[in-house]
Order: structure tokens, then C-alpha cells, then sequence
């Protein structure tokens, strides 16, 4: 009958709409949590002043074309600190393949980044994350983390902790202009 | 099976499971163990007897659901079950509270043991934003929905339809009645004044005659799940960072901070923390009630703040232009509003920093010099321009520790600071190296001829600040006064009905229903059936 009709289309859209609503405040409270930042989307754009040239500066839009590793890291945070003579080794061999680091340290003086820069003589540019701006940028909470550029702007890699010689110089291939 | 009708022997076509007729209240028969009207004589008056559909159809998938949230049992037992995981919730610290550095899937353990591992495994850590809690809210709103749909149409439906000219039946089997009154015309005129006069409407067909009052009553549960969607409604808005915000910042003095959640727009300067104590030198009212506590009590907490927005966007990482927006004192419960956000007074780190040391040189007694170590800037070296002697800091421990290799820091903040400095003797051409730690000055040769002395430290605070913004309160108080007109509309006002049936030969039986409140409604019925000679009224309610 009509009617019967009628009503099981009234019951059906409006289960349909509770239903509609439930699905959505699940999935917009689940988008809350996870990181926006994942492998595959465009790494957001940052400048920041170098502490080893005076008065140049950096901006990772202007690395569009090479391959390039962000590296957050702080004087107060051993592994870091250990994974930096790994990547001045590989910078040396890889730079001319167009590969560029950017090492941002999120600490507070950069006396402390000048000293340990010059202790291990390191090359790769050095940058200052005053703020922290660009740390909550990349959403980055643990100490060490890196971020793996492509040539196209776009995230390879994140690795979240230490890097090993090996591991990061497959890193490298991967983000490696062809 | 189709959709059947029912007519009744008064004419009317009542909808299948119909239970008393819409029109004339006559039980219809074989519906009658639906509201249980078979093993009472009075008879059951919640929705006036009409069809649930919910408790009627039952074919298609769609039907069975409906029927599944319409029923108030399954309502409570959702609204039972929310209650108790809510309160169980609260046994131990939601993550976000957990305040250590222990990741969730220790702490818990650790601090609490066995429950704290169960309260972990079972994901009460982040109860109130998982998905299952929140699918148990939002079924509590289907369930009150549909269940509000599923009686709201069929009772109105009844209350339009009835008829002034009810079945014998029906009259006799209300709660309220009195049979078999022999009453003249005088005498019912008598009582549709009186009825009148108590502000009942009174319909008139045949002879027969229904007064009818506060029918809006029976509408306030209805208007009480309104107010409910909304407030569930304004929970979901909560949600969307448009709409609201709780956020936490740390602001040391001297420091001017991003503000998070406000897309960096702005910033917070604190321009200096205060900390009072109740003193019971100066305030001899306290004297009294303070001689029993060993611990000072605190008075104040305060940050005096500077809020600041950024004048055009700048890249992440460079420093924006800024432009004041206002600027206040705020204490605890006396937040500093702007713009729709505010910053409430939340966490100290009183004086837990360093902000500078003072240093003096000297020689043989003699002052060479003196100079400020700032942490925010801590400067690599320093010249003393009185004896044009250069100090340089040869290391920098903000949060000193000594490990297997040696000192090192254990943050960028200057909890517990630790300095290297090399001085040049003007004397001898050497240089010569002092550690400072923990306020004092240790050489490290026990040849230096230069002393060394701190004349001076600066502590500074931390200030922690709750970023607030919530535009659903306007909405939760609309939800809230709607919910509260709905109370007010069912409780303090009844749905009162008196049914006057002839039988023949003047007399007449009377029936009455009041939805609620019977001790009132007899009260009322004796100033009713005043000045006539309606017998007194039987209460057929069985005792159970």
C-alpha cells in the first residue's frame, strides 16, 4: 500500500540522516588525531635564517629540483647528535647529486649549535628554529626526526629516531634527482 | 499481511494495533494484552490507546531498527551503560591529563598496577574522544529521536480524534468513576458550569459531554527531547576548532609565544609573574587562621600579558610583524579575553629558571671587571672593558648532568645552569678556566691567580596558560532552556479529562483521567461535582 510505502521511505531517511551523522562526527573526531603530515603530500614550505653564513637564509620552496632531508634536531639530545657525522659523511658524496640537508635545531641559544657545529666541523647548512614554528610544523614531538623531500616538493620518507649510515644513504637514493 | 484497519462500532477506522479506538475509547478486541488491559479493569491511558507503529510492524530490516530505538528500554539501558563507562572513565587520568613522560602504555601500569593496565588495555585512557563512546552518545540521540517521532505522532493523532461520545465501556473503565448518577437537567448544567469555571473546555454531542483541560501538557516530554538534541548538537559543534578550543601554552618571563590552535595568529608576551603569599604580619585577620599551617599560602598567581596578532601572514620560521591587541593582568578565574579566545591562569614554574648570573674578575683583590651571562642569549664571550680582559664561555649547560661522556644538558631550558669560562690573565698571558654550577664558581686548575665570584642570580617564572574559546555555550543554554520549558510544561500543569455518559432515563455515568497528580484531580472533582448530587467518586486503581 501506499502508505506503507510512505513510511518505510520516512523511517529510512531518517535512520539514514542519524546514521549520516554518526559517520561523520566519527570521522571528523578521528581526523583530530592522526597527523595531516603523511608520506606522499606536499612538505609545507618554512624559511629560516642560517647560523652558518651570516645573513642568508633558507627557504625549502627555493630547494624545488633537489632532493632534500630536513633534520630536527636539539644539542640536548644525544641520538641526534650522533647521526650527524653519518650525514656530513654522505653530504660530502651526495651534494653533487643534488642532494641538500637542512639541519634545523629547535634549541634555545645558538651559541650551544655554533659550538657543537664547529667541535664536529660539520657542512650541511645549520638552522635555527627560534619559535619552534616550523618544529609544530611538522608536527615533530621526539628528537630525532627527518623528513625526506623529493625533487617535486613532495614527502618520501619521515623517519621518526636515529638514522644508521646504511639506512640513510638508501634514504638518499630514494629522494635522488633522476 | 497488509496494512490493516480496524473499524470500530462507532464508525471510526483506527490504524492496525490500535488499542482503544481514537474516536469513542472502545478496547479494541485482540489488542488488548498490548498495553496489558486484559488482566485490569482499568484501562491502560499512556498515548490514549493508539498504534505504536514500533510495536506493530516489524517485516523489513528498516522497520526492526526502528523498532529496536524506539523502545524506551533499550533508551535507558543506553543511557545505563553511558553513565557507568563515564564514571569509570574518571577512575584514573585520562591520557591528556597523565602529565608524565612515561608513554600511556607504561604509565599506567607503573603508576597504578594491574587495574591501571586493565583501564589501558580496555582504551579508558582516551575514553571521551574514542569512537565507541562517542557511537554510544549519538545512539542515546537516535534512540531519543525516534523514540519521541514514534509517540509523538500517534498521540496526537488520538487527541485530535477523539469524540465528545465515548464508548460505556471506555467510561467505566477509567481510574476515576461514578455510576449510575440519576441527575437532572439543572444538575448537569450544574456541572458543565462548574467545569467551566474551572477553566475546562466542555464539548457537547448528543447528550454526551467531555471537558477537557492543559492538553499542552502531555506535549512537554516532546518539547524536553528537543532541548536534548540540541545539547547534543552543541557537543558535536564542539568538535570543529571554529567552534571551541582548549589548548595549554608555557610562557616564561621576558617570552613571547605563539598562542596554539590560533593558526599562528597570535602571540602572548608575559611581561612578568607574580606570586603573593597571605602575610600574617600585614593582615592580622589571617594571623589567626595561618598559625595552624606550616606551608605558606598562596594568594595570587598572576601574569601580567601582552597579546599580540600578527599584522600579514609570514612564512613558518621567520619572525612575524606584530601589533598589540590588548594587554591585562591575569589571575586565576580573571582570564584576559580577545577576539573570542581567552587566556586562563593555569601551572606554574615559580622562579624554576635561570634568566642571568652576575660575575665579577678579579686579580689579587683588585676588580677587573663584571658582567651579566643572559640564558636567552648567552653570548659567547664577554669583554670586561675596564681592564680590556676578554671571558669566553667555552661551554654552555643550560639544564646541567653529568654523563658517561662528560657534562651535557639535559634541555634548551635553564633549570640548573653549568658554564665554562676562560679567562685571560692580563699577568700572565695564560688562560684560565672556571665552571660555574649551582650558583657557585669552581676553578679548574688550582694554579689560577684570577678569582672568580657570582655576585648576583635572576630566577625567573613560567607561566602556564589555558587558551580558551567555546561558541557552543549559546547553544547548550538554548538547549537547556528549551529542556526546562519542556519540565515545566509537563510537570506543573495536567492533562485533566471528565466524560459525562448518559445511559438513558437521567442516568449518568461519569468518567475521569488525569494523566498525572490523582490526589489533586479528586480534590478538583469535589469542587466539581459541588451543589449536585454526584455520588462520590471510586478509585478502581487495583492494588498491586
Amino acid at each position: 500500500m501506499d502508505k506503507k510505502k510512505k513510511r518505510l521511505i520516512f523511517r529510512s531517511i531518517v535512520l539514514a540522516i542519524l546514521a549520516g551523522t554518526l559517520v561523520f562526527v566519527l570521522i571528523v573526531n578521528a581526523g583530530s588525531e592522526r597527523p595531516s603530515l603523511q608520506e606522499g603530500v606536499e612538505a609545507p614550505n618554512f624559511k629560516l635564517d642560517r647560523l652558518d653564513q651570516e645573513g642568508e637564509s633558507i627557504e625549502l620552496h627555493d630547494l624545488r629540483g633537489q632532493g632534500v632531508m630536513v633534520n630536527f634536531w636539539a644539542t640536548y639530545c644525544e641520538p641526534c647528535k650522533e647521526e650527524m657525522p653519518y650525514m656530513d659523511q654522505l653530504y660530502e658524496e651526495y651534494q653533487d647529486q643534488g642532494i641538500e640537508i637542512v639541519a634545523v635545531s629547535v634549541d634555545r641559544n645558538e651559541s650551544v649549535i655554533n659550538n657543537f657545529y664547529n667541535r664536529l666541523d660539520l657542512t650541511f647548512p645549520s638552522t635555527h628554529d627560534r619559535n619552534n614554528t616550523v618544529m609544530e610544523l611538522y608536527e615533530v614531538v621526539n628528537l630525532p626526526a627527518s623528513f625526506f623531500i623529493r625533487p617535486d616538493g613532495t614527502i618520501e620518507r619521515i623517519v621518526r629516531g636515529p638514522v644508521t649510515l646504511e639506512s640513510l644513504e638508501g634514504y638518499f637514493n630514494e629522494i635522488r634527482p633522476q | 499481511m497488509s496494512d490493516q484497519s480496524i473499524r470500530c462500532e462507532c464508525g471510526h477506522l483506527n490504524k492496525e494495533g490500535t488499542i482503544l479506538c481514537e474516536a469513542c475509547g472502545k478496547p479494541i478486541e485482540g489488542n488488548q494484552h498490548i498495553d496489558g488491559n486484559d488482566e485490569k479493569h482499568v484501562l491502560e491511558m499512556r498515548y490514549e490507546g493508539s498504534a505504536r507503529r514500533s510495536q506493530t510492524y516489524k517485516r523489513t530490516f528498516v522497520d526492526k531498527t526502528w523498532a529496536f530505538f524506539s523502545s524506551v528500554k533499550v533508551g535507558v539501558w543506553l543511557i545505563v551503560i553511558t553513565v557507568v563507562l563515564s564514571a569509570l572513565g574518571t577512575v584514573y587520568p585520562q591520557e591528556q591529563f597523565k602529565n608524565s613522560p612515561l608513554p600511556s602504555s607504561q604509565f599506567y601500569v607503573e603508576e597504578y598496577g594491574l587495574t591501571g593496565q586493565i583501564f589501558y588495555q580496555l582504551g579508558f585512557h582516551n575514553m571521551y574522544s574514542s569512537w565507541w563512546y562517542i557511537t554510544l552518545v549519538a545512539l542515546i540521540g537516535v534512540s531519543i529521536i525516534i523514540a519521541s517521532i514514534d509517540r509523538y505522532v500517534p498521540l496526537r493523532r488520538a487527541l485530535n480524534n477523539q469524540k465528545t461520545k465515548r464508548h460505556e465501556v471506555f467510561v467505566k473503565r477509567q481510574r476515576l468513576v461514578s455510576k449510575d448518577n440519576e441527575l437532572n437537567e439543572d444538575g448537569v448544567n450544574k456541572l458543565k458550569e462548574n467545569l467551566k469555571s474551572r477553566r475546562y473546555k466542555v464539548y457537547e454531542d448528543d447528550g454526551h459531554v467531555m471537558a477537557e483541560k492543559n492538553r499542552f501538557s502531555r506535549w512537554g516530554p516532546y518539547v524536553n527531547h528537543i532541548g536534548l538534541i540540541i545539547i547534543l548538537l552543541a557537543s558535536i559543534f564542539r568538535m570543529f576548532e571554529v567552534m571551541h578550543v582548549d589548548d595549554y601554552v608555557w610562557v616564561r618571563e621576558g617570552e613571547t609565544r605563539v598562542i596554539p590552535s590560533t593558526n599562528q595568529e597570535y602571540y602572548v608576551e608575559n611581561t612578568g609573574f607574580v606570586y603573593e603569599e597571605y602575610d600574617p604580619e600585614t593582615q592580622q585577620q589571617f594571623s589567626r587562621a595561618l598559625e595552624d599551617v606550616d606551608e605558606p599560602v598562596p594568594k595570587n598567581f598572576q601574569t601580567n600579558a601582552v597579546i599580540y596578532r600578527t599584522t600579514e601572514e609570514t612564512l613558518p620560521g621567520q619572525e612575524p610583524e606584530l601589533e598589540e591587541v590588548t594587554r591585562g593582568e591575569i589571575r586565576l578565574n580573571q582570564p584576559v579575553t580577545f577576539d573570542g579566545y581567552a587566556l586562563y591562569q593555569a601551572g606554574t614554574q615559580l622562579e624554576a629558571e635561570y634568566d642571568s648570573m652576575s660575575f665579577d674578575v678579579q686579580l689579587n683583590d683588585e676588580v677587573l671587571g663584571e658582567f651579566t651571562f643572559y640564558s636567552d642569549e648567552a653570548p659567547p664571550e664577554f669583554h670586561l672593558e675596564e681592564s680590556d680582559i676578554m671571558v669566553s664561555v667555552d661551554d654552555w649547560y643550560p639544564e646541567l648532568e653529568f654523563t658517561e661522556n662528560g657534562p651535557s644538558s639535559f634541555s634548551k631550558f635553564p633549570r640548573n645552569p653549568g658554564l665554562i669560562f676562560s679567562v685571560e690573565n692580563p699577568d700572565t698571558g695564560d688562560s684560565e678556566r672556571f665552571f660555574y654550577l649551582q650558583e657557585d664558581i669552581i676553578p679548574l686548575s688550582e694554579d689560577n691567580e684570577l678569582v672568580m665570584n657570582v655576585t648576583g642570580v635572576d630566577r625567573r617564572s613560567a607561566s602556564g596558560l589555558t587558551v580558551k574559546k567555546d561558541n557552543t555555550l549559546p547553544l547548550f543554554g538554548l538547549g537547556a532552556g528549551i529542556f526546562m520549558i519542556g519540565v515545566v510544561q509537563g510537570l506543573y500543569w495536567y492533562h485533566r479529562r471528565v466524560w459525562i455518559h448518559p445511559k438513558g432515563e437521567g442516568v449518568y455515568h461519569i468518567g475521569v483521567h488525569t494523566n498525572k497528580n490523582w490526589y489533586g484531580m479528586k480534590q478538583e472533582l469535589e469542587k466539581i461535582t459541588e451543589d449536585t448530587n454526584v455520588q462520590e467518586f471510586e478509585d478502581q486503581q487495583e492494588l498491586k
